[in-house]
């Protein structure tokens, strides 16, 4: 996120598009009510009618995957009603005239004919968002998993730096994390094309940096993602160590994602249960869980805290960073004597300069949001104030492609994925807690009640839902939630394995997968 | 300029919208509440927090009295004190149940500890008792009405705090009820079960069920409370872990958490047992000769690991080992993940779970 979580509270004009904040960042979820309390507007682009859209001033109901289409709309408007910040353009970005250019052709007529948001409502979306002092955007994987991911984002940026909503309080381009340490994971380097800190691979001042920190010659151009790496899987991949994931569950296209793991010569798994992805292991290593661990984790603000142990782990189980350890010393690597995680968080700050500022002790006692250049820095709440990292703040001149797979006769119906307040991701965690049941017994498929007949289903009855990759058998919930035409479910409940379905392309750049599209076809049982 | 007024006969600064119990706090005056949570907009429901306020002719409500400047008041007068001990007095006498467990909630203990303070022993107070319990069969929230004091902080936290309007008061007076709408069930409210009524009253009456399986173990001392992070969505809420004799008995908001200031959801507040689950893995596990996943030693499944990796390494050349850190495990995992990767095999073949 651009801006820290206090911010939600403070812009005039709020817009949500791709999250289903209140479900799946509750807490978020409540700054972003007391603004409305207090008269902040609110704009929800989502397929879903979802909670926030409830709750929202003004409800745009896009079909799923044309988020650049809508968004290209919108700056049509911001453009031709002038709505620009001339100043913050000139001064803080560049390729505005190419930009003002390019979008001229994407009215919002053009929009509605992609979206089915009616031209009326991209107007004043547009004129709301491009009026306000204060406009602040709020994403989440809405936006990013879909082929065109990278277009999205690009898209939401050139919003916020025509009309200069960004570098200031209650504004900025805010992404919602999902996970309690996937920002901390990406901080600390575990990407292929970033070393620590995000100093990136193919830059040859972070190469000497690294090689001489690390005592090896690393790879000069970048690595392959996880994508590339399970395609390739029994080809020339041939062995993987896997820290706490349930991939087999959470990646899409299941049969292609089990069929790769085990392909691989020699697979360990690191992890708590033995999940869906341990059970396809060589070695399966017991590790300590959250509240047995001491450690760092970051959030979705940059904020770096503390997680403590409060209990002893089961068994024989280890924190997951001295097994790694154990491992490397049996291999002969060096650099891996630590006693406790103390010297490690320290080395990572050391080799970072967004952590720079930062150490053990002085996490100890406080939160810093990253960047902290230095030990006498008090942390960066907000970013871009002055600057923006590269200089200055780039118009992308984007243009709409349909998602990988649109419908068809064979496949009619879009389904379109998620997760449930009451579960999280593969549920190893709330299938496993007490009461959890009471709330959320199992997984449905949401669906509008006028579909019903046209599609010969009934209300909670089973039914049978096939995509080009497979199918499956789930439940139907009949529910204004879903459009017409339109179907959801969540891929939390093993026996509900959505992700048999999912898996029809990925973004280019980010390999992040389209698991928010999917054309499927419903039969009764 | 800061502007200026005097408490208890001493000059003190403080800034516009400060009502006079935040200046009074923010000096150290321990004046008693029972309706006041600093999240919340003031009440003025229970009127404990009555101060002298020189020319005003009588007490006033500090929690709702915003400080101006020239004000003088005084916190403790032995009046003030005495209408302080007769409202508390009113309160417990009507109520059913001072003594309450502190599994019930963060602040369950509240009344309990203003009668000890004010050493209430018999009230005097005889006759009817308010209240009454609502049988509610979900498995997270108590609906202990017994207890209620009528304070109304659980219908603002709702309101105010999670903006979820799931509860509300039905009644006036002495038959006063929280209850949800329609009288109906919590499950078939909005109520998300975030928990943060049960956080926020003062007297247990809305109490954490699932804490409550412990409360035969439990005591005051035996519980501990350990800072933490909670394991679930990116906002990363400060949690309290409350544990005895080494087992997770339950979920405190830190309400002086920077991310979440007090506000918890579902997840956070009620999804922890997992934890302690009997299908955690204890002892490494290694795939043998027939096929099966058998336990073994740490020495056996570290080497059997190692050695995986170096024929494959041997055999394949070092771009054929791949690494996956997780986005749950700390940073120093992460860190050391990449690390492995990096320093092992000098390939940037690393990746972590945030692509799909």
């Amino acid at each position: 996120m651009s801006n820290p979580l206090v911010d939600m509270q403070k812009p005039d004009v709020i817009f949500c598009i791709g999250t289903n904040m209140t479900e799946c960042h509750p807490v978020a979820a409540t700054g972003l009510k007391k603004a409305i309390a207090r008269g902040a507007k609110l704009i929800v682009a989502d397929p879903r009618r979802i909670g926030l859209a409830e709750m929202s001033h003004l409800y745009l109901p896009l079909r799923v995957g044309s988020d650049t289409a809508l968004l290209l709309g919108m700056a049509h408007v911001i453009a031709r009603e002038g709505l620009i910040n001339e100043e913050f353009i000139e001064n803080r970005t560049s390729g505005f005239d190419e930009f003002f250019e390019h979008i001229s052709q994407w009215t919002p007529e053009w929009a509605e004919s992609i979206s089915g948001v009616p031209a009326k409502d991209i107007e004043t979306a547009a004129m709301w968002y491009g009026s306000s002092d204060k406009a602040a955007i709020y994403y989440t994987l809405g936006i990013t998993e879909h082929i065109c991911g990278v277009e999205n984002v690009q898209s939401l940026c050139n919003l916020a730096l025509m009309t200069g909503n960004v570098g200031r309080e209650g504004t900025g381009i805010n992404p919602m994390r999902g996970q309690n340490n996937i920002q901390g994971a990406g901080d600390s380097g575990a990407l292929p094309n970033n070393y620590p800190g995000f100093q990136s691979v193919t830059d040859p001042k972070h190469q000497e940096k690294f090689k001489a920190a690390y005592g090896k010659e690393i790879d000069l151009e970048k690595g392959i993602t996880k994508v590339t790496a399970l395609e390739l899987c029994g080809d020339s991949i041939h062995a993987m160590l896997i820290d706490g994931e349930n991939t087999l569950l959470s990646d899409p296209d299941r049969e292609h994602c089990e069929h790769a793991l085990r392909s691989l010569k020699h697979l360990v798994v690191i992890d708590i249960f033995l999940t869906e992805t341990a059970e396809l292991a060589d070695v399966v290593l017991p590790a300590t869980a959250w509240g047995e661990t001491d450690g760092v984790c970051t959030n979705t603000e940059r904020r770096v805290q503390r997680m403590r142990a409060a209990v002893p782990p089961p068994g024989e189980a280890k924190p997951d960073w001295w097994i790694i350890c154990q491992i490397a010393k049996r291999l002969g690597f060096r650099g891996f004597d630590y006693d406790t995680p103390k010297p490690i968080f320290n080395e990572l700050c050391h080799l970072s300069p967004i952590y720079a500022g930062l150490d053990w002790e002085r996490i100890e006692k406080s939160e810093y949001q990253w960047p902290v250049p230095h030990k006498a820095h008090p942390g960066t709440p907000r970013l871009h104030e002055d600057t923006f990292v590269n200089g200055k703040g780039i118009f992308s001149n984007v243009h709409y492609r349909d998602p990988a797979e649109t419908i068809s006769d064979d496949f009619p119906v879009w389904l379109t994925t998620g997760r449930r307040l009451q579960s999280y991701h593969t549920r190893t965690q709330t299938g496993r807690a007490q009461g959890i049941d009471y709330l959320l017994p199992e997984e449905s498929l949401e669906v509008n009640p006028a579909d019903l007949e046209k599609w010969e289903l009934a209300d909670g009855e089973w039914c049978k839902m096939s995509s080009a990759r497979g199918s499956i058998t789930i439940k139907v919930k009949a529910t204004n939630r879903s459009p017409r035409g339109t179907v959801f479910a969540s891929f939390s409940f093993a026996d509900v394995p959505v992700n048999l379905l999912t898996g029809s392309g990925y973004d280019p750049v980010t390999h992040t997968a389209e698991l928010k599209v999917c054309p499927v076809k419903l039969e009764p049982l | 300029m800061p502007e200026k007024m005097e408490i208890d006969g001493v000059e003190v600064t403080f800034s516009e919208g400060e009502t006079v119990l935040e200046v009074a706090q923010r000096h150290q005056k321990d004046i008693p509440t029972l309706c006041y949570d600093p999240r919340l907009e003031p009440f003025g429901g229970c009127r404990l927090c009555i101060v002298e306020l020189e020319g005003a002719r009588n007490p006033v409500a500090s929690c709702t009295t915003k400080a101006a400047s020239g004000m003088v008041v005084r916190t403790s007068t032995d009046t003030i004190e005495a209408y302080r001990k007769t409202l508390l007095e009113m309160v417990i006498g009507e109520n059913r149940e001072v003594d309450v467990h502190p599994l019930r909630g963060y602040a369950s203990g509240e009344l309990m500890s203003l009668r000890d303070k004010y050493e209430i022993e018999d009230t005097g107070i005889t006759g009817a008792k308010s209240g009454t319990s609502k049988t509610d069969d979900n498995p997270f929230i108590l609906r202990d009405y017994d207890l209620c004091i009528s304070c109304y902080r659980c219908v603002r936290v709702c309101a105010e705090q999670e903006g979820d309007h799931a509860i509300n008061v039905m009644n006036r007076g002495f038959h006063t009820q929280i209850t949800t709408e329609f009288d109906g069930l919590l499950k078939d409210s909005a109520c998300t079960f975030c928990g943060q009524c049960i956080q926020t009253c003062p007297t247990g009456a809305l109490a954490d069920k699932k804490a409550l399986r412990s409360v035969d173990e439990v005591t005051d001392a035996s519980l501990n409370k350990t800072r933490t992070i909670c394991p679930y969505c990116g906002v990363g809420c400060s949690v309290d872990v409350l544990t005895n004799n080494e087992k997770i008995v339950g979920i405190h908001p830190a309400m002086d958490g920077p991310a979440n200031q007090g506000a918890l959801c579902v997840k956070g507040q009620f999804a922890y047992d997992f934890v302690q689950h009997p299908d955690r893995l204890k002892t490494p596990l290694i795939r043998e000769e027939d096929g099966e996943l058998h336990e073994a030693t740490w020495e056996d499944a570290l080497d059997k690991a190692a050695e995986g990796f170096r024929k494959v390494h041997a055999e394949h050349g070092r771009h054929s080992i791949y690494g996956i850190a997780s986005g749950r495990a700390p940073s120093e995992a992460a860190y050391l993940m990449q690390k492995f990767i990096r320093v092992g095999f000098g390939t940037n073949y690393i990746d972590n779970c945030s692509r799909a």
